[in-house]
């Protein structure tokens, strides 16, 4: 298993170097890189599910859900420690998708997206309209505390959130690296492809999907807790269609092929937003709509594919991905 | 009693806008396969084009007031013809191949392209087209009182729905579209002409939306995000009907338009949510909406 012993030693160094990034980049990066990289667990989450040929447009249901068992726990409980504000947010998130997962199990392609649109709506139009949960304007939450350490500063504060999101994030990648290459994250694409010859084989399409939804519920909901947190503040825009829509489209961009390509393209897509909407206040959207078309006109497979190519034609040598600044968490298992 | 009248009448007003909106969206789906995101987009591209126009007739004193509803069918019209082949010819036939969900993803990048370029075309302030709202006058049933338009909106709706009907199963050309929403490789194979199918029925579509758009145009404000709440609508109305289905899609909208106008007068904060809950149920006990025949599964 030499494969799962590079994937940690690369985690590990992955989780070095983005740590050691987060000293030397500007206070606005790091706040930029820790909402990416919360949005990307998402998107990582909606990637499990796609290679399963099961696409959701409406993940923002468990993003939201993670957000505001996260930010309802701190207000009425008064608890204020991320890690287990996190990991709150993971379970209540996976406890909605083991609720919903019986609902959805029979549905495919088209339908299971447009149920889980459906579901996602009605949370948005029950939260907008539930004043003692903040309404449409929301509920602001205070800083959090990281196991009894309470930052100083507010820049204190953000940094070390965005250390609590790397480490969650290269743990997240490393798994689900993991996930892939075993059996049953390979039986997924072989579901993706013909879901009645797994069957006939002797594999539960069912319960390969079922696992692979659980995961990305909890990866969802462990992305809006740490959204709320460096947002400092829960809506119920985290499950409106647009928002499960950006976590598609994040998915979609990134492709199947590789896990590190989530995030690259997550921090990509916050980038371009932050300065666009910033310079390009009315024609941003447009930008963003365009690009994507290019993507799946000349991507198909996504990013990742990029670096399976290159990595395909250069596999005699076994070399380490050169670290990049981007994070390379988990590149080397094939 | 009135109550129940008033449910029930702004119930069929809603239902019957909504009608034309999403049955052009089923069209669309029925051929092409695709769940054209962007419809909402250009129900609002229509809608702002009939906002204009109109103010130009009416503001000229160009000609007899009652001749502006055919400016805005005009409106309508050419919206169709300028954005449905270019869209289809230029953009959709790339990926005709993709699967399913790709598609939509492609309309949802053309829905944010089309939004920034309205906002680009008109501004962002918004656009009242009122006179023609008032022309029709006012008329009193079950003892409350309607404006005429709104009628005259219910009447264009089941006018749209019969000669869509019609035209789908007492054409040759019908018979042709609905050959190649039956199998299109076997339509092909026979000799007829599947892109020229697509382009004429894509821009009927786009025409279907337009119109929408352009006679709602005068009862509400035309201004940035129209579009999000109608596709949010015909969606859940084409689903609830049976993707592809003309008839699933009249009955479905009866269906959300009378849930709808029954949360608003009986429980104001839901009438979003009921829209999505009808939806969910419908589909947990048929999965394929309402009126969707069942398709044989190839292997």
């Amino acid at each position: 298993m030499a494969g799962r012993l590079g994937i940690l030693a690369a985690a590990l160094a992955a989780f070095a170097a983005l740590a050691l990034l987060g000293r030397v980049l500007p206070n606005w990066f790091v706040l930029v890189a820790t909402l990416a990289f919360a949005k990307g667990l998402v998107a990582l989450g909606l990637v499990v599910l796609m290679r399963g040929g099961l696409v959701s447009f409406g993940q923002g249901i468990f993003f939201c859900a993670g957000a505001y068992a996260a930010g309802l726990t701190m207000r009425s409980l008064g608890v204020s420690d991320a890690v287990l504000l996190v990991a709150l947010g993971g379970v209540a998130a996976l406890i909605l998708g083991l609720i919903i997962a019986p609902l959805l199990a029979g549905y495919r392609g088209i339908f299971f997206a447009t149920l889980t649109l459906a579901l996602s709506m009605i949370a948005y139009g029950i939260l907008d309209k539930t004043y003692s949960l903040g309404g449409s304007d929301g509920i602001n939450l205070h800083a959090p505390s990281f196991l009894g350490y309470q930052p100083p500063t507010p820049q204190a504060g953000s940094y070390a959130l965005y250390a609590l999101t790397c480490l969650v994030t290269v743990i997240a990648a490393a798994l689900c690296r993991v996930h892939f290459d075993s059996l049953r994250g390979l039986l997924s694409l072989a579901a993706r492809d013909n879901e009645i010859r797994v069957e006939y084989l002797g594999a539960s399409v069912r319960r390969v999907s079922g696992v692979n939804f659980a995961i990305a519920a909890l990866l969802g909901g462990i992305g809006g807790a740490l959204s709320a947190l460096s947002l400092g503040h829960i809506d119920p825009d985290f499950t409106f269609w647009t928002t499960s829509g950006e976590f598609v489209f994040l998915a979609i961009l990134s492709g199947y092929a590789s896990v590190t390509a989530v995030f690259v393209s997550s921090i990509i897509v916050e980038l371009v937003r932050s300065f666009s909407s910033q310079y390009f206040p009315n024609t941003w959207q447009g930008a963003l709509g365009i690009f994507l078309l290019l993507v799946i006109l000349f991507l198909p497979q996504g990013l990742g594919s990029l670096v399976q190519r290159r990595r395909r034609s250069q596999s005699q040598s076994d070399l380490e991905p050169a670290p990049a600044p981007a994070p390379v968490p988990a590149e080397t298992s094939q | 009693m009135n109550l129940a009248a008033a449910i029930f009448v702004d119930g069929l007003i809603d239902a019957s806008w909504l009608f034309i909106v999403a049955v052009g969206l089923t069209l669309v789906f029925g051929v092409l396969n695709i769940l054209n995101f962007a419809h909402g987009s250009l129900y609002a591209v229509g809608a702002y084009t009939a906002a204009s126009a109109a103010g130009w007739y009416y503001g000229g004193q160009i000609g007899p007031p009652f001749f502006g509803y055919f400016v805005m069918l005009g409106a309508a019209l050419l919206v169709a013809v300028a954005i449905g082949p270019l869209l289809e010819r230029g953009v959709l036939r790339l990926f005709y191949r993709r699967d399913e969900v790709v598609l939509v993803l492609v309309t949802y990048a053309l829905f944010l392209i089309l939004e920034d370029a309205t906002k680009l075309i008109w501004g962002v302030d918004p656009y009242y087209a009122y006179e023609p709202y008032g022309l029709l006058g006012n008329l009193s049933v079950f003892g409350l009182s309607y404006v005429g338009y709104d009628f005259a909106l219910i009447a264009l709706a089941l006018v749209t729905g019969l000669l869509l009907w019609l035209g789908l199963n007492r054409t040759i050309t019908g018979k042709v579209i609905l050959a190649v929403i039956h199998d299109r490789d076997m339509s092909g194979a026979m000799g007829v002409n599947v892109n020229r199918v697509f382009v004429a029925a894509f821009t009927f579509g786009v025409f279907l939306a337009a119109l929408g758009g352009a006679f709602t145009a005068p009862k509400i404000s035309v201004q940035p995000g129209i579009s999000i709440s109608v596709i949010l609508l015909s969606f859940a109305v084409v689903v609830i009907g049976g993707l592809g289905s003309v008839e699933g899609a009249a009955i479905a909208a009866l269906i959300v338009g009378l849930a709808r106008s029954a949360a608003i007068h009986l429980m104001p904060w839901a009438e979003l949510f009921i829209v999505y809950l009808v939806m969910a149920l419908v589909l947990a006990l048929r999965p394929e909406g309402l009126f969707q025949r069942t398709t044989l599964r190839k292997i």
